[in-house]
């Protein structure tokens, strides 16, 4: 027998902690950033054994130049990667206006996209009407991309009197099923493994649609994950399980979540998954990867797990002060650039796009966002103006209303 | 009408359901070839296709997430929890999700799902194959809990469950699962007799959710119950000789209070009883709404035979459960005030 004495040294918890804090110089150097353009572009069935490298580089068309490079580029036509552009730019003014709504008190909460409004906008794109996307909450762009009406979205922010969900839920929990859009939840990950069920279900009725389920790199330590992933490979669920990598969960930076695996796309080697690491700052990229991955699916090929590697610029939300825990300039250290600039530098490179017409595109959607905003604070905001009946709160628990809740309306006296 | 034990009529509601609706999916953890440990849907897959009824993953959180979804897409799953003990994992998805869907979604995506999960004592089955859960689901908004007591019942109540348009939490009572019970937990000849518990009719049809049914008429005092209690209270109704009226619950939520309130009325006295543990348990709801509706026809207080407040034993299942004697104790006490 061994004798274990006090010489044998003590065990020690691990901890992780990201490179920097408060105070210290921004650091990602430890972000390996491949070129645009080095990352093959596999065939749609390929065998998920044989690139398995994919889900530990990083896939990437637009190059520091504003060039579309390599074997992802041109899936889209000029219009499109305008429209994209539009899209992106949309959606931050939209922010901007919202965050300013609360900070007026028109609504309790909001939360931003900044700096991630690629990965939505350009998945958006990838998918046809019918399909179904079960979002977390920082996936609006799936909605504006989708045409969905920018003052119902407001009026949801607003729990107004038009809210189309009659104020039962937090601002930015949209719901849309004509827009392919499920209701959010607040309890992170629940509708991972329901976007897998849906595609099952799809599946089982021979139907053509299909889902794809949103997740954040802290989220992915829920057990929801993890039940999406057996369940997708078990029955080959045609499903896109996407994982949007933006750095921080809240305080808590993605290492805590991620642990000692690679990479949060490398979770999708144990269970046969073709897994995929994107830049998800690159709308060309996300929509080229969004698209091979939904080709998949729709040739019954069976699900594809996606990392969006992207940088969460603003606060995590309202309630949030991001700069007690990272550096202030971190987001302007973030090797992958800003999305919305690195489309803009594109299309003014090759000629489609000029820095006079972005500025005055700036200044009409502007005035798009603001008028909506005048039309959704018609019905009110949350403390002010009309808002939905106190009679509405008891309708659509269940289809029919029970007795007790009968009871309990009459009680409040509507 | 058919005899038949309580499993061949819950497989009997299935069947039925898939046979009528191509929507209607079934599956849990060893469901589909096999027909579930309990072979509640023995046959099922081999008459309608595995990807109509099927085998899942040991995820229960994943069984009901992925049921949601589907529901969302516009099937009716009626999933298989093995044990109600192995609920917890799902709780989330039931709670937080399937239950909300509707009222937050302003009815854009339902849920009409079944969560169908063994319940209940008396099998012997230790602390985590006996527990019943229904008040951690009766708390909560936009679910229906059903808790059957007889093969008829079972089968009408499943098929209800399952046409339903919202998400249905249906407890099984194992202990009646395959043959009769006469109320006398510590008899065990009849446990497990694979006798046919009643009859049930072939074919479709419904016992409506949210309706009670008078089990034993009676004038001198009400006894609340369901699932295997309701044969616990007619041996106590029996042996004491007391002229109790037992109302058997059948659905918890939405309860059916007019029964309730109409019986307690006529006798002036109610004992709940419930299998699960007395703390903020079912009997508690049940106590205070006949207090509130009944106060000044009451000649007693309501009084609870339940579970004591521990984990459920394995060797002492026999003085865990409430049985006739216990029941005949509060009758006895009951009418004695
Ligand atoms: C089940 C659950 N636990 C905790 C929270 C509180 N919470 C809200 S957002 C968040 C961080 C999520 O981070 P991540 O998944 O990385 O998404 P991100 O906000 O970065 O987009 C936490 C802990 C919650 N909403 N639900």
């Amino acid at each position: 027998m061994p004798e274990y004495g006090a010489e044998t040294a003590r065990l020690s918890l691990h901890v992780p902690e990201p490179e920097v804090r408060p105070g210290d110089t921004p650091d990602f150097s430890k972000v390996v950033i491949p070129k645009a353009g080095s990352v093959d572009r596999p065939p749609v069935d390929v065998d998920p054994r044989e690139i398995r490298d994919h889900a530990y580089s990083i896939i990437r068309v637009l190059n520091r130049d504003g060039d579309a490079v390599g074997p992802w580029a041109g899936t889209l036509t000029d219009d499109e990667v305008m429209e994209g552009l539009r899209h992106m730019m949309t959606l931050r003014t939209f922010d901007a206006r919202m965050l300013m709504a609360q900070r007026q008190g028109k609504t309790s909460f909001y939360m931003q996209h900044m700096g991630e409004e690629a990965v939505a906008c350009a998945f958006r794109k990838a998918l046809e009407p019918g399909d179904m996307n079960f979002p977390t909450y920082r996936q609006a762009g799936l909605l504006i991309a989708g045409d969905y009406p920018m003052v119902d979205m407001m009026n949801q922010i607003y729990s107004n009197e038009a809210d189309p969900l009659k104020g039962r839920q937090l601002p930015i929990m949209y719901s849309s099923k004509d827009h392919g859009f499920f209701s959010i939840s607040g309890n992170l990950g629940t509708q991972f493994i329901q976007a897998v069920g849906w595609a099952m279900a799809s599946a089982i009725k021979r139907d053509t649609r299909i889902a794809a389920g949103w997740i954040g790199d802290g989220s992915t330590a829920e057990s929801d994950f993890h039940a999406a992933l057996v369940f997708a490979s078990t029955y080959r669920a045609p499903v896109v399980l996407n994982i949007v990598n933006n750095q921080w969960a809240i305080s808590t930076y993605q290492g805590i979540a991620r642990g000692g695996s690679g990479t949060f796309a490398a979770r999708g080697h144990g269970f046969g998954l073709p897994s995929l690491r994107v830049d998800g700052n690159d709308y060309l990229a996300v929509h080229a990867v969004a698209k091979w991955a939904v080709e998949r699916a729709r040739r019954n090929l069976g699900p594809t797990l996606i990392e969006y590697v992207t940088y969460r610029v603003g606060a995590h939300s309202t309630s949030d002060d991001p700069s007690a825990y990272r550096p202030k300039t971190e987001s302007d250290a973030w090797p992958l650039g800003d999305p919305v600039i690195r489309l803009k530098n594109h299309l003014i490179k090759r000629g489609l796009w000029s820095d006079e017409r972005h500025k005055q595109t700036e200044a009409e959607f502007l005035d798009t966002v603001i008028a909506a905003q005048k039309e959704a604070e018609k019905h009110g905001t949350l403390h002010a103006g009309g808002k939905p009946s106190t009679r509405d709160m008891f309708e659509g628990v269940y289809e029919t209303m029970p007795p007790h809740l009968r009871r309990q309306r009459q009680k409040a006296g509507v | 009408m058919p005899r038949m034990t309580m499993i061949e009529a819950i497989r009997s509601a299935m069947d039925v359901t898939m046979g009528r609706d191509d929507n209607v999916v079934v599956f849990g953890e060893d469901v589909g070839y096999f027909g579930g440990v309990f072979r509640c849907t023995a046959g099922l897959q081999q008459k309608y296709g595995k990807t109509r009824c099927f085998d899942a993953p040991i995820s229960e959180l994943g069984i009901v997430g992925a049921a949601i979804g589907m529901a969302a897409y516009g099937l009716k799953p009626c999933v298989e929890i093995q044990f109600a003990d192995y609920v917890y994992p799902a709780y989330d998805q039931i709670v937080s999700e399937a239950a909300r869907l509707r009222y937050r979604s302003n009815g854009q995506f339902t849920c009409p799902i079944v969560i169908r999960m063994p319940t209940g004592g008396g099998i012997f089955g230790g602390q985590t194959h006996s527990q019943s859960p229904e008040a951690l689901f009766t708390h909560v908004s936009g679910l229906k809990v059903v808790v059957p007591s007889n093969p008829h019942d079972a089968k009408g109540l499943l098929i209800a469950a399952i046409e339903d348009p919202d998400p249905v939490i249906f407890l099984e009572p194992k202990r009646l699962y395959n043959g009769p019970f006469d109320g006398h937990h510590d008899r065990p000849v009849t446990a497990w007799s694979k006798h046919p518990l009643g009859e049930a009719p072939d074919g479709h049809y419904t016992v409506p959710l949210g309706k009670a049914e008078v089990r034993r008429a009676g004038s001198a005092v009400t006894v609340l119950a369901y699932g295997t209690m309701v044969y616990v209270a007619q041996a106590a109704a029996e042996e004491t000789g007391i002229d109790a009226e037992i109302i058997d619950l059948r659905t918890l939520l939405p309860l059916d209070l007019e029964t309730i309130v109409t019986s307690v009325k006529k006798t002036g006295r109610c004992v709940v009883v419930h299998e699960a543990t007395l703390t903020s348990g079912f009997g508690a709801e049940l106590a205070a709404l006949v207090q509130e509706h009944c106060f000044f026809h009451l000649e007693a207080p309501v009084a609870r035979v339940t579970g004591w407040d521990t984990p459920y034993p394995h060797a002492q299942e026999w003085d865990y459960f409430p049985g006739p004697k216990r029941v005949g104790e509060a009758l006895v006490e009951t009418m004695g005030a």
